[in-house]
């Protein structure tokens, strides 16, 4: 006997090869056929979809499992996707392991990234942008609304999202252990290497009080400069400048040694108390090592900060199976709130 | 004296039991690798400030001043310090893991004091005669101890995040503390604060002793010669001489010497009145 179920239909980076999941995105036009078709079809009466690089789920309540096929359907043909192609890739959750996906997924232990926040927002617009189409009621609402207080809880009380996992993040989070708030802190940005680059945005995302930009050819320092809305200074000026700055970035292509350790050790008698954090991305080094063996000065290179992200990885990772515990419990208690509105007799499976 | 039929002795026991708590449920919190919630150590150690007061207050009450007439009322006195102006500091400027240490260093100088008999085994009775001055600048020197203590504290964390920093050893503990230069920051503006205390306690003490220059022994030469070095080390730390990690091991030095010379301080103050008997409030 077929009865009404919460369910949840679709296909993530855990299932689906890129390939598959380039198929699947519903950009564009495709989002909103999606919606016209679901809007129509028999027996479904709320539904949501997740759709992000990494996932394209629909979170609903059907009447029957049949409305759940009949969705299928709809998907494959608006992909023009090989139903056996879907199946082998496919997502289909009933009832409360639905509501314990969706938490899991805002919670972010289903990304890629562990531990990411930027997945709770997403679930944040697919809920809105079901809302303004007025395709959410009693059940989605509900379970919506607690997977955030959910995520938000999780993220509060365990580990899942501490330390951070890139390169540019750790060295930003780096400098604040160092300097605390970044507001009153000058950036030196040496070199104009895409790594370079993708750190100095994330200090100046955080608002750092100042920013300079150098390059071997001036062009690219100035061409930077005015990507960054900062000013360039001259290359040949860079010992000279250096103990104004609390934080230099190097990611030059020079063969040899830019910040030498006399050019440290001079800047750091000019500088007294103050201490200088040096982040050495370039291959070869930019920085000698030996300007670590100063006092005051904090010297980390590529490896270091890589290291320092995998290792935050790793213990995010560790923390998944408490969360995931902890939602559980979390999505037991929802699943016996909303089980009343959904109606029909269902049975733990 | 008592409060609810409880001795200032048992008071001061329950003070203790809150900083060993916090103390206890922070090192929980760092074995777990837990952020352990400052709102949760600062109410523990403001509960224990509270009974800790008390505690002193009946003991003041009992030997007719201000109680810091033996080792165990220095040792009492000198927590309460600290604990005083954590409440402040850690309202104020929000640093993680200042509370569990602060918890933790009172918690030893509490209990240590409370279980060594020997130091609150003779009680002086209005230790300080009729001179309030003398009283005043023995209060003021030892509230600037505990001001000292909590100093050598943010030293020792300054250290301990350099290390991390320095070592690349960023997890466990380490991943708590607060930035280094918010550390420094406190360490500076301590070290004024203790200075500034001491420099009052020794002025007021030195118009005593000016009369009466035969008083100035050993002990008391001893104590200016720890305001003196604690001087010195902000005088080159305002020049700019002293970097702050040179600072942070002198001002860890700095106190064990301090509290090093506490014991012949306390040993050369007005003879002990023979056998004078504990106030009926020892519970």
């Amino acid at each position: 006997m077929s009865v009404p179920t919460l369910f949840l239909l679709g296909a993530s980076h855990q299932t689906a090869p890129l390939e598959l999941r380039e198929k699947l995105a519903l950009a564009g036009d495709k989002l909103a056929a999606l919606h016209g078709e679901l809007q129509s079809l028999a027996g479904l009466s709320e539904f949501a979809v997740l759709n992000t690089c990494n996932r394209v789920e629909i979170y609903g309540v059907a009447a029957q499992a049949e409305a759940v096929a009949r969705l299928q359907a709809a998907l494959c043909a608006l992909n023009q996707m090989d139903a056996t192609v879907f199946e082998q890739i496919r997502i289909e959750l009933h009832d409360r392991p639905a509501i314990q996906h969706l938490l899991e997924v805002a919670a972010g232990i289903d990304s890629q990234m562990v531990g990411e926040t930027e997945i709770l927002g997403q679930v944040k617009d697919a809920y809105a942008a079901a809302q303004t189409r007025g395709t959410t009621g009693p059940v989605l609402n509900r379970v919506f609304q607690k997977t955030f207080q959910a995520a938000k809880h999780v993220r509060t009380h365990t580990a899942i999202g501490e330390g951070q996992i890139s390169v540019a993040s750790v060295a930003v989070d780096l400098a604040v252990k160092i300097f605390g708030d970044l507001r009153r802190c000058r950036v030196l940005v040496l070199g104009a290497g895409e790594i370079g680059e993708k750190t100095a945005r994330a200090f100046k995302s955080r608002a750092v009080g100042e920013m300079a930009v150098t390059s071997r050819r001036l062009q690219r320092a100035e061409d930077l400069a005015r990507a960054f809305a900062t000013r360039a200074i001259p290359f040949e000026r860079v010992a000279e400048a250096l103990p104004d700055f609390d934080i230099a970035v190097c990611s030059t292509a020079a063969p040899q040694a830019v910040v030498t350790r006399a050019m440290a050790a001079s800047a750091m008698r000019r500088r007294a108390v103050r201490p200088l954090f040096l982040i050495d991305l370039a291959m070869p080094r930019n920085i000698d090592p030996g300007v670590a063996d100063l006092p005051n000065v904090f010297l980390y290179n590529l490896d270091d900060l890589a290291k320092i992200a995998e290792e935050n990885l790793a213990l995010r990772q560790a923390e998944t199976e408490r969360v995931r515990a902890l939602l559980a419990e979390k999505a037991e208690a929802l699943w016996r709130q909303v089980e009343p509105r959904i109606g029909g007799n269902h049975t733990e499976g | 004296m008592t409060f609810l039929g409880l001795g200032d002795r048992t008071w001061l026991w329950l003070a203790s039991a809150c900083y060993l708590t916090g103390f206890v449920l922070g090192t929980v919190a760092l074995l777990r690798d837990r952020r352990h919630s400052r709102l949760a150590m600062y109410a523990i150690v403001a509960t224990g400030f509270i009974l800790q007061t008390l505690g002193l207050y009946l003991r003041g009450h009992a030997v007719k001043g201000c109680p810091i007439g033996n080792m165990f009322e220095i040792f009492q006195f000198t927590a309460w310090s600290a604990i005083s102006l954590y409440l402040v500091i850690g309202a104020t400027f929000r640093l993680s893991l200042l509370g569990y240490f602060t918890s933790c260093l009172s918690a030893i100088l509490t209990l240590v004091s409370l279980v060594t008999p020997g130091w609150d085994a003779t009680r002086r009775i209005n230790a300080f005669g009729n001179t309030a001055w003398v009283e005043l600048h023995a209060a003021l020197a030892l509230f600037s101890y505990g001001v000292f203590a909590l100093l050598a504290l943010a030293s020792g964390m300054y250290l301990l995040q350099t290390y991390s920093l320095k070592h690349k050893r960023l997890h466990g503990l380490f991943s708590f503390l607060p930035s280094i230069l918010e550390l420094d920051h406190i360490s500076v503006r301590l070290l004024v604060a203790g200075v500034v205390l001491m420099t009052w306690s020794l002025g007021i003490g030195s118009i005593h002793w000016l009369q009466d220059l035969s008083s100035v022994d050993t002990p008391k030469l001893l104590t200016a010669g720890v305001w003196l070095a604690y001087l010195l080390a902000l005088i080159l730390r305002l020049g700019r001489k002293l970097d702050s990690q040179r600072l942070a091991w002198a001002c860890l030095a700095l106190f064990a010497a301090a509290l090093l010379s506490l014991g012949p301080v306390n040993a050369s103050r007005h003879p002990v009145p023979p056998d004078v008997p504990p106030p009926a409030s020892k519970p």
